[in-house]
C-alpha cells in the first residue's frame, strides 16, 4: 500500500511536466487546429534563453518574466512570417513546417549552446515534503502549472480579446464578419503557446537537465497527455497529463514485462486506446459536422 | 481533366489516338537514365543510388496510403524496420536467399499494416498522424525487448552479408544490388500504377475524396482502409528489407522516429497522389541532408529546415504539382499554335 501511495505521488510529480506541455500543446491547437511537432523544441529553446540569461547575471524571476514574454514575442514572430503564407495550405504542408521548425531548433540550441548537459536551477529550493515523497520543486511545479491553468480560465472567460480568439478558432468566417482579425488571434494563439512552453520548460530543466534534446520524449508524453484529456480542453490537458505520469508509473512498478525501458510505450498505448475508445478524449466536445 | 481529354480526342478525330504520350516517354528516359547511371559513378555514390530507390519504394507506399486513400502516416518507418528485421532474421537465422526475403517481408508487413490499420479505421486526419507517429518512437524500443533477442540480438543488432552479383555477372556487389533494387522498384511501381487504377484503386480514390459518398456507393469503407494500410506497409516493408540488404546491418537505433519523418518528408517534398513523386521524395531524402552538411557542418539541421521551408514555399504541392503547372504551361503553348 505504502509503495502504491508513493508510486502515485512522484506519478503526479512527473506528471506535472507532462501537464505542463500538454497545455502548451492545446493552447495552440485551440488557436490554430493543428498539432505542433515542433512545441518541444521551441519551450527547449527557450529554455535555454532563460539560461543565458541567469548565466548573465539576471536574477531568477526577472530572469523568468523575460523569458516568457521573448518567447511570447516570437511565438508571434514565427506565425507571421512562417505560418501566416501558408493560411490556405493543405495539412501535410504544414506538419512538414512544423518538423523544419523542430530541425532548425534543435540544430541552433546545439550551435550557440553546444550539446552538453547543464544543470537548470529551481526557484523553489531543494529540501523534502511529504516526508520525501516529493520535491519542493515538484511542488512548486504542480502549483505553477495549476497557475497558469487559472489565468488561461479567466483570460479566455472574462477577457473581451479571450472571447475574441475563442470566436476566431471556432469560426473564422463569421469572426472577421464582425470585426475581429483572425490572422492577429492566430498570432496571439502562437505567442501564447510559446509563452506556456517557456514556463514548462523552465519547470522542467531542473528534473531533467538542459540539452537541445531534453524534450523529444516529454514532448510525446504531453501529446499522450492531452490526447487523453481532450484536445479541446485545457482543463483536460492537465488532468490527463498527470494521469499519465501516474499510468507509466504504476505500470513500471506492477506490470512485470514493462521495465524503464518500456514506460515510452506505455504512454503510446495510452494514446491509441484512448483515441480508439473515445476519440475526443475525456473532457474533450465532440465535433459534429454538418455534410 | 476531363474537359482536355475530350478536346485532344476531338483534335485527333480523323487520325487513331496515339496512346503512347509524352508522359510515357518521359518514364522510358527516366528509367533509362537509371539504368545507365552506375555505370559511370563510384561504388559509393551507386550505394547511395540505391538508397534513395529504397526510399523512393518506402515512400511509394506512403503515397499509396496518404495521397490515395487520404490515411496520415507518421509512423511507417516501424513498417520499414520490420521488413528488415524479417530480412535480417530469415537470412542469418534461417538461411534463406536475399532474394526471397522480399516476398516474405511484404508478407509479415501487410498482416502488421492491416493490424494497425483496424483501430486506425476510427482515427482520422491529426489524431492518425498522432497514433502513428507514437507507433515510430516506440519501435526502437520494442525492438531492444529482451524477449525477442535471440532472433533481433537487442541492441546489437544483426550483421548481413552483402550477396555476390549472380549467374558470373561482372558487376561490383554495389552494382548489382543497384540493378536488383532498381528491378524490383520497377515491378513495384508498375503493380502501384494498376492498382491505382483499377476498381478497387477508384474505391480508394473515393473514400480520400468523400467516404459517405463512397460507402453509398457500395465500397466497404472499413475493409478499403485496412487493405490500404496493409498494402502500403507491405511496400514499406519490401523497402525494409532491400535497405537491410544493402546496408549489411539492421539494429533498433537505425529506426527511429527521424526515419518515419524523413519518408513523411519525401512524400511531401515528391507530391503527395502523384507516384513518380516518390523518386523526387527519395532524391530528397537521401541527398539533402548531405547538402546541408556541405553548407555548414554544426548548422546542418539548421539548413535542412530552412531548405524544407523554402520548397514548401516554392512548391506548396510538392514536384508533382511543379510537374503538372509545367505541363500545362507547355501544353497550352502548343495548343495555341494555330498550324497544330
Amino acid at each position: 500500500m505504502e509503495i502504491l501511495i508513493q508510486q502515485i505521488v512522484s506519478g503526479v510529480a512527473t506528471g506535472a511536466i507532462y501537464a505542463c506541455m500538454a497545455l502548451a500543446i492545446v493552447m495552440i491547437y485551440q488557436a490554430i487546429h493543428h498539432l505542433n511537432f515542433a512545441q518541444g523544441e521551441m519551450a527547449m529553446f527557450s529554455t535555454f534563453v532563460a539560461w543565458q540569461l541567469l548565466a548573465w547575471g539576471v536574477p531568477y524571476w526577472l530572469a523568468f518574466v523575460l523569458t516568457v514574454a521573448l518567447s511570447f514575442a516570437g511565438g508571434i514572430v514565427i506565425e507571421r512570417l512562417v505560418f501566416r503564407r501558408l493560411e490556405n495550405a493543405p495539412v501535410l504542408s504544414h506538419v512538414v513546417v512544423f518538423i523544419a521548425l523542430f530541425a532548425i531548433f534543435n540544430s541552433l540550441a546545439g550551435f550557440i549552446w553546444n550539446f552538453e548537459i547543464k544543470p537548470f536551477p529551481s526557484p523553489f529550493g531543494s529540501g523534502a515534503l511529504f516526508g520525501g515523497l516529493m520535491s519542493p520543486h515538484q511542488a512548486g511545479m504542480i502549483v505553477v502549472t495549476l497557475l497558469v491553468l487559472a489565468l488561461l480560465y479567466v483570460f479566455f472567460r472574462f477577457t473581451r480579446i479571450g472571447l475574441a480568439m475563442r470566436a476566431a478558432a471556432a469560426n473564422p468566417e463569421s469572426a472577421r464578419l464582425v470585426g475581429i482579425r483572425v490572422g492577429w488571434m492566430t498570432a496571439l494563439g502562437w505567442g501564447m503557446a510559446s509563452a506556456i512552453g517557456a514556463v514548462a520548460g523552465m519547470m522542467i530543466a531542473p528534473v531533467v537537465f538542459l540539452e537541445p534534446n531534453m524534450m523529444v520524449s516529454i514532448l510525446l508524453y504531453g501529446f499522450a497527455g492531452a490526447v487523453l484529456g481532450g484536445l479541446t480542453s485545457p482543463v483536460g490537458a492537465v488532468i490527463g497529463g498527470l494521469a499519465v505520469g501516474i499510468i507509466e508509473n504504476l505500470a513500471g512498478t506492477y506490470i512485470p514485462v514493462v521495465g524503464p525501458e518500456l514506460k515510452l510505450p506505455v504512454a503510446l498505448f495510452v494514446i491509441v486506446a484512448v483515441l480508439v475508445v473515445r476519440p475526443s478524449g475525456l473532457l474533450g466536445r465532440k465535433i459534429v459536422q454538418r455534410v | 481533366m476531363s474537359v482536355r481529354e475530350e478536346s485532344s480526342a476531338i483534335t485527333a478525330a480523323g487520325k487513331p489516338v496515339s496512346r503512347f504520350g509524352a508522359r510515357n516517354w518521359a518514364g522510358i528516359v527516366v528509367v533509362l537514365v537509371l539504368a545507365a547511371l552506375p555505370l559511370f559513378l563510384a561504388n559509393f555514390t551507386i550505394f547511395q543510388l540505391t538508397m534513395m530507390l529504397i526510399y523512393a519504394i518506402a515512400i511509394l507506399g506512403l503515397n499509396l496510403l496518404t495521397g490515395i486513400n487520404g490515411q496520415f502516416s507518421l509512423g511507417h518507418g516501424a513498417f520499414y524496420a520490420i521488413g528488415a528485421y524479417t530480412a535480417a532474421i530469415l537470412m542469418e537465422d534461417a538461411g534463406l536467399a536475399y532474394g526471397w526475403t522480399l516476398p516474405a517481408a511484404g508478407i509479415v508487413c501487410f498482416l502488421s499494416g492491416f493490424l494497425f490499420g483496424l483501430p486506425a479505421l476510427r482515427l482520422e486526419g491529426i489524431y492518425l498522424a498522432l497514433a502513428t507517429f507514437g507507433l515510430a518512437v516506440a519501435m526502437p524500443q520494442f525492438l531492444k525487448l529482451s524477449v525477442i533477442e535471440p532472433w533481433t540480438g537487442g541492441v546489437q543488432g544483426i550483421v548481413i552479408t552483402k550477396p555476390d552479383a549472380p549467374f558470373g555477372l561482372p558487376l561490383s556487389q554495389d552494382q548489382w544490388l543497384y540493378y536488383f533494387t532498381l528491378v524490383v522498384g520497377l515491378l513495384l511501381y508498375w503493380f502501384a500504377v494498376n492498382l491505382v487504377s483499377s476498381r478497387s484503386g477508384r474505391a480508394l480514390m473515393a473514400i480520400r475524396d468523400n467516404p459517405l459518398a463512397a460507402r453509398a456507393m457500395g465500397v466497404n469503407n472499413a475493409l478499403y482502409k485496412s487493405l490500404a494500410f496493409g498494402v502500403s506497409a507491405a511496400f514499406t516493408g519490401i523497402a525494409g528489407a532491400l535497405g537491410a540488404i544493402v546496408v549489411q546491418f539492421v539494429a533498433p537505433d537505425s529506426f527511429t522516429f527521424f526515419l518515419s519523418v524523413a519518408l513523411f518528408v519525401g512524400l511531401v517534398v515528391g507530391g503527395v497522389g502523384w507516384l513518380p513523386g516518390a523518386l523526387v521524395g527519395g532524391a530528397f531524402v537521401v541527398f539533402v541532408p548531405n547538402v546541408a552538411e556541405h553548407f555548414n557542418k554544426a548548422l546542418a539541421g539548421a539548413v535542412y529546415g530552412v531548405i524544407l521551408i523554402l520548397l514548401i514555399y516554392l512548391m506548396p504541392t510538392g514536384a508533382g504539382g511543379l510537374v503538372r503547372k509545367v505541363a500545362d504551361f507547355i501544353g497550352r503553348r502548343m495548343k495555341s499554335r494555330p498550324d497544330r
